[in-house]
C-alpha cells in the first residue's frame, strides 16, 4: 500500500486554495485599513427622493472580501464533497471526509428540517437567523454527532485502544503494517507514541465529551438553580450562609480541588461517593418542589404524578449513586445501596469521580448568577401579582421568576458546557480521574505534548477538536443571545 | 469605608481558616497518610509500621489537635520514643532537657511554615523562591495582557458593527476557547519544533529562570495572556459601546468635537471602570493558567510546587501553596470592591 498524501489526486486543488486563502487574508487586512482610514460613503439624494450611496474603495474592498470568502468556502466543501465519493482517492481529507458521512448526512437533515420549520421552533428556530449561531451550532453538532457515532463505532477505522506493531509515532497517511483484508488500510492521522491510531482515538474522545459535558452542566444548573433561587428570593441569613458557602469553594484554585479530590487515596476513603450522593439528590428535589408547587391545589393530579416522577427519579438517581450493590464501599466499612438486580447502569469509578467534581466546581457559578437574577426579577410587578394572588413562595420562585431569567441562563448554559469540556481536558491534561489509556483529549494532548517538538501529528489533532468544539460553543452563546435579545 | 475593609477582611480571615480545614482534612485522611508513611519509610511497610511511625511522627493525633498545632493555637506535639523525644518544634530525637528549651507552640502565627517532605527543605522558603518566579511570570502576562486587551476592547467598542469591531471581536471569541493547554501546545508546534521548521522560541522555560530572554520566556507569556485577553477585551468592549450611546456622548458630537478627542477624552475614563474590576476578579484564573503553563513549558515556580506538593501529598507545603492562592484571590477581590467604589464618582460621593 502506498502511503497517502493529504489530498491525493484531487492535489491539483491545493494552489488554487492556497492562493485564494492568501488573497482573502491580504483583502481582509486592506477591508480593515481602508475602513479606519477612508471616510463612511456619503448618501446623496437623487431628484427622486431615492438615496444613492457612493461606491468608492471601501465598497470594492468589501465585495472583494465577500467573494473570496465564497470562494474559499466553496473550495473546502468541494474538497470535502469529492473526498466522500472518492474516498481514499482523495488523500487523507477526502478519506476522513468519507468516513465523517453519517455526521454529513445527520447535519444535512438536522439544518435543513429546522430551517424548514425555524418559525414554529421559537427561541431555536431563531437561531437560523443569526449566521454566527448558526456556524456555532454546526461546529457543537458535528462533534455531538461524531461522538454518538463514534460510540456506535462508526466513524473509527480502528479501535482505539488497540497497539499495532511499527505504527509507533507514523505520519499521517501511513499504510497499516500487516493489515488484513477487512482492516481499514491506513492510519489516518499517523500513530501514536504507543502505535495506537490518532483518528480512531479524538473520534472516540468526541464521545467522552459528549457523554459527560451537558449532563455534569445540567447538574450544576439544578444544584445552582435550586439554591439560588431561595438565597435571592428570600435574602438575609439564608443568603448571606449560602454566598459564603459558594464564595469558599470559587476561592480555591480549580487545580488543587481537582487534586484534592480526584487522587486515588481519597477516591478509597469513599468522599467523593459522599458528594455524589449529596449532589444529586438537588435535580430530585427540583423536580419535587417545581411539580408541586404548581400543582399542590390539584391533589389528584399531583399525587400520582409525584409518586411517578419521584419513583423514576430516585431509581435513577440510587442506580447512579451505588455500585455492585454499595453506596460506599471502602477498605473499613460500607453502606448499602441498591442491590446488583435493580441496578440500571454502573458508572465506571474514574467517570464518576469527574463528574462529581466538575459539577463541584461549577455550581457555585451558576448559583451567583441565579442569585443575582433572581434578586433583579423579585422585584418585578409580575411576582408581587402573584404575591398578592397568595401563590406560594416556590410557585413565585419556580413558575414566575426562573422562566423570566430563561435568557441568560439559556445563553450561560452554552458557554458553561465549553468550560466543562475545557476543565476536562484540564483533568485529563494532569493526568487525573480519567485512566490512562482514556481516548479524553485532555489525556491525549498530555500524552502527545512530550514528544511535540519531534511529532506534532498525535498532539494537534485532539487540540483543535477540544478548540473547535469551544468556539463553536461560545459561537452559539453568541447568536443566541443576540437573538434573545431582539424580543 | 474604614468598616467595609474591616468586615471584609474578618470574612477573609475566616475563609482562610475554613479552606485551610478543608486542604488539611482531606491531605490528613488515613488512605494519604499511609501513601506519606510509606513514602518517607520505605513503600513495603506493613500496615503495623505505617501506624506507629504515624504514630512516632505525630500523624496519628486528631484532625482539630493537628490543625491548631499547624495555626499555632495548640502546643506542638511532642513524643518519647526509643532515644529522646520527638516533636513537631525541633528536628527529634533530643533528650528531655533540650525539649524544655524548645517553644512550645510552633504554628504560621509564630511564623513556622513547616517542613516539606518532598523537598525536604523549610516551606517557606520553596515558597518565597517559587512566588518570585511566578511573580515574574504573571508581572510580563499582565504587562502583556492589559494594555493590548484593552486597546483591542476600546477599539473594537469605538464603533459598534463596524468592520473593525467584527474581526476584532471574532479575535477575542477565538482567545477564550482557546484553553492553555490548547495554545501553548499550538504554539510550541508552531514555532518551536524541527517538523515545521520555524525554530522562532524555545519550548522550555528552564532557562527562564536564571536569565528570561524573549526567546525563552515569550511563548509561555503569551499562552497566558492569550487565554485571559479575550475576556477582558469582550468586557471592554460591551462597556466602552455603552458609553458610546450615552447622552453626553452625543452631545460632544453634536457640539462638533472631533471623534478621536471623544474617544480618548470623554468616553475612556467612564469606560474602563467595568474593566478594573473584570481583571482583578480575573486573578484566580490567572493562577489556574499559571498551573498548566508551568507544567507545559516546565519553568518552577508556584504552580509547578502546587503540583508536586498535590502529586506527592505534602501536607505543610501543600496548605502553604493553598493559603497563598486564597490569599491572593481574596485580596484581588477586595481590591476589585474598593477600586470600583473609589473610581466610580456617582457611589463615591454618595
Amino acid at each position: 500500500m502506498e502511503p497517502l498524501t493529504w489530498t491525493g489526486s484531487i492535489a491539483f486543488l491545493d494552489p488554487i486554495f492556497v492562493y485564494s486563502l492568501i488573497a482573502l487574508v491580504i483583502a481582509i487586512v486592506v477591508w480593515i485599513v481602508l475602513s479606519a482610514v477612508l471616510p463612511e460613503g456619503v448618501a446623496t439624494t437623487n431628484p427622486d427622493g431615492t438615496l444613492t450611496m457612493a461606491s468608492g474603495p471601501r465598497k470594492t474592498a468589501t465585495q472583494a472580501v465577500k467573494l473570496l470568502f465564497v470562494l474559499v468556502v466553496a473550495l473546502l466543501v468541494l474538497y470535502l464533497v469529492l473526498g466522500v465519493f472518492m474516498g481514499t482517492g482523495a488523500g487523507i481529507i477526502g478519506a476522513m471526509s468519507q468516513q465523517f458521512l453519517p455526521v454529513w448526512t445527520s447535519l444535512i437533515i438536522l439544518y435543513a428540517a429546522s430551517i424548514a420549520f425555524k418559525r414554529r421552533l421559537g427561541l431555536y428556530g431563531k437561531l437560523y437567523d443569526s449566521p454566527i449561531g448558526m456556524i456555532g451550532f454546526g461546529l457543537v453538532m458535528f462533534w455531538v454527532f461524531t461522538g454518538i457515532f463514534g460510540q456506535l463505532d462508526l466513524i473509527v477505522t480502528h479501535d482505539s485502544l488497540s497497539q499495532v506493531s511499527g505504527m509507533k509515532n507514523k505520519v499521517p497517511g501511513t499504510p497499516l503494517r500487516g493489515a488484513e483484508e477487512g482492516d481499514f488500510q491506513w492510519y489516518l492521522l499517523g500513530g501514536d507514541n504507543l502505535a495506537r491510531d490518532v483518528f480512531s482515538r479524538m473520534v472516540k474522545g468526541a464521545g467522552v465529551v459528549v457523554q459527560i459535558a451537558p449532563l455534569a452542566t445540567l447538574f450544576a444548573f439544578m444544584v445552582g438553580i435550586t439554591l439560588g433561587l431561595p438565597a435571592g428570593f428570600y435574602g438575609g441569613r439564608l443568603d448571606t450562609f449560602l454566598s459564603f458557602l459558594a464564595n469558599l469553594i470559587l476561592a480555591f484554585p480549580v487545580i488543587l480541588l481537582f487534586y484534592l479530590l480526584v487522587t486515588p487515596e481519597i477516591v478509597a476513603t469513599g468522599v467523593p461517593n459522599y458528594m455524589a450522593i449529596v449532589l444529586f439528590v438537588f435535580p430530585i428535589v427540583f423536580l419535587a418542589v417545581l411539580l408541586n408547587s404548581r400543582f399542590y391545589t390539584r391533589p389528584r393530579v399531583r399525587t400520582p404524578l409525584l409518586i411517578c416522577v419521584l419513583g423514576a427519579a430516585t431509581w435513577l438517581y440510587l442506580s447512579l449513586v451505588s455500585t455492585g450493590g454499595f453506596l460506599i464501599n471502602t477498605k473499613d466499612y460500607s453502606i448499602w445501596g441498591l442491590p446488583t438486580y435493580m441496578d440500571l447502569f454502573d458508572v465506571p469509578g474514574g467517570i464518576l469521580v469527574v463528574f462529581v467534581s466538575v459539577v463541584f466546581v461549577n455550581s457555585p457559578t451558576v448559583f451567583r448568577i441565579v442569585r443575582g437574577l433572581a434578586l433583579d426579577i423579585k422585584t418585578r410587578d409580575y411576582v408581587a401579582a402573584a404575591q398578592t394572588r397568595g401563590e406560594g413562595p416556590w410557585y413565585i420562585m419556580l413558575w414566575e421568576i426562573l422562566p423570566n431569567a430563561r435568557g441568560p441562563l439559556i445563553v450561560d448554559f452554552c458557554l458553561r458546557i465549553g468550560y466543562t469540556t475545557i476543565l476536562l481536558g484540564t483533568l485529563g491534561f494532569f493526568g487525573l480521574g480519567l485512566p490512562p489509556e482514556s481516548p479524553d483529549w485532555g489525556s491525549t494532548i498530555n500524552e502527545g505534548r512530550k514528544l511535540l517538538s519531534i511529532y506534532l501529528h498525535p498532539a494537534l489533532p485532539p487540540a483543535l477538536a477540544l478548540l473547535s468544539l469551544v468556539l463553536g460553543l461560545n459561537l452559539l452563546a453568541d447568536g443566541l443571545r443576540e437573538e434573545s435579545l431582539k424580543d | 469605608m474604614g468598616l467595609f475593609i474591616l468586615r471584609r477582611t474578618g470574612v477573609m480571615i475566616i475563609t482562610a481558616l475554613c479552606l485551610t480545614f478543608v486542604v488539611f482534612f482531606l491531605t490528613n485522611l488515613y488512605p494519604n497518610l499511609e501513601k506519606l508513611a510509606k513514602t518517607q519509610g520505605n513503600f513495603r511497610m506493613s500496615d503495623e509500621a505505617v501506624a506507629s511511625w504515624l504514630d512516632n511522627n505525630g500523624y496519628a493525633q486528631p484532625t482539630v489537635v493537628k490543625y491548631g498545632q499547624w495555626l499555632g493555637v495548640l502546643p506542638g506535639w511532642t513524643k518519647e520514643v526509643e532515644d529522646g523525644f520527638n516533636g513537631r518544634c525541633f528536628n527529634g530525637p533530643i533528650s528531655a532537657e533540650e525539649v524544655a528549651q524548645q517553644p512550645s507552640f510552633c504554628g504560621i502565627l509564630q511564623g513556622d511554615w513547616g517542613y516539606s517532605t518532598v523537598f525536604k527543605d523549610e516551606v517557606s522558603s520553596i515558597v518565597a523562591v517559587r512566588l518570585g518566579n511566578t511573580g515574574f511570570l504573571m508581572l510580563c502576562v499582565l504587562a502583556l495582557m492589559v494594555p493590548s486587551a484593552l486597546i483591542v476592547g476600546v477599539l473594537a467598542g469605538m464603533k459598534e458593527g463596524s468592520v473593525l469591531d467584527r474581526v476584532l471581536s471574532t479575535f477575542s471569541i477565538v482567545t477564550t476557547a482557546t484553553p492553555e493547554y490548547v495554545s501553548g501546545v499550538i504554539f510550541i508546534a508552531v514555532f518551536t519544533s524541527s517538523t515545521v521548521g520555524l525554530k522562532w522560541f524555545k519550548g522550555t522555560a528552564t532557562s527562564a529562570m536564571e536569565n528570561a530572554t524573549f526567546e525563552n520566556f515569550f511563548l509561555p507569556v503569551l499562552t497566558i495572556a492569550l487565554y485571559g485577553m479575550g475576556y477582558i477585551a469582550r468586557m471592554t468592549r460591551a462597556s466602552m459601546t455603552e458609553v458610546m450611546t450615552a447622552q453626553y456622548i452625543r452631545t460632544a458630537r453634536l457640539k462638533g468635537v472631533s471623534f478621536h478627542n471623544i474617544v480618548l477624552k470623554h468616553a475612556l475614563r467612564n469606560a474602563l471602570i467595568a474593566p478594573f474590576t473584570v481583571i482583578m476578579l480575573q486573578f484566580p484564573w490567572l493562577l489556574n493558567g499559571v498551573v498548566i503553563v508551568e507544567t507545559l513549558f516546565n519553568y518552577k515556580g508556584f504552580g509547578w510546587v502546587l503540583v508536586q506538593a498535590a502529586g506527592n501529598n505534602d501536607i505543610e507545603l501543600l496548605l502553604a501553596v493553598s493559603v497563598v492562592s486564597v490569599f491572593v484571590v481574596l485580596v484581588t477581590q477586595l481590591i476589585s470592591d474598593i477600586g470600583y467604589v473609589y473610581l466610580n464618582p456617582r457611589i463615591r460621593i454618595s
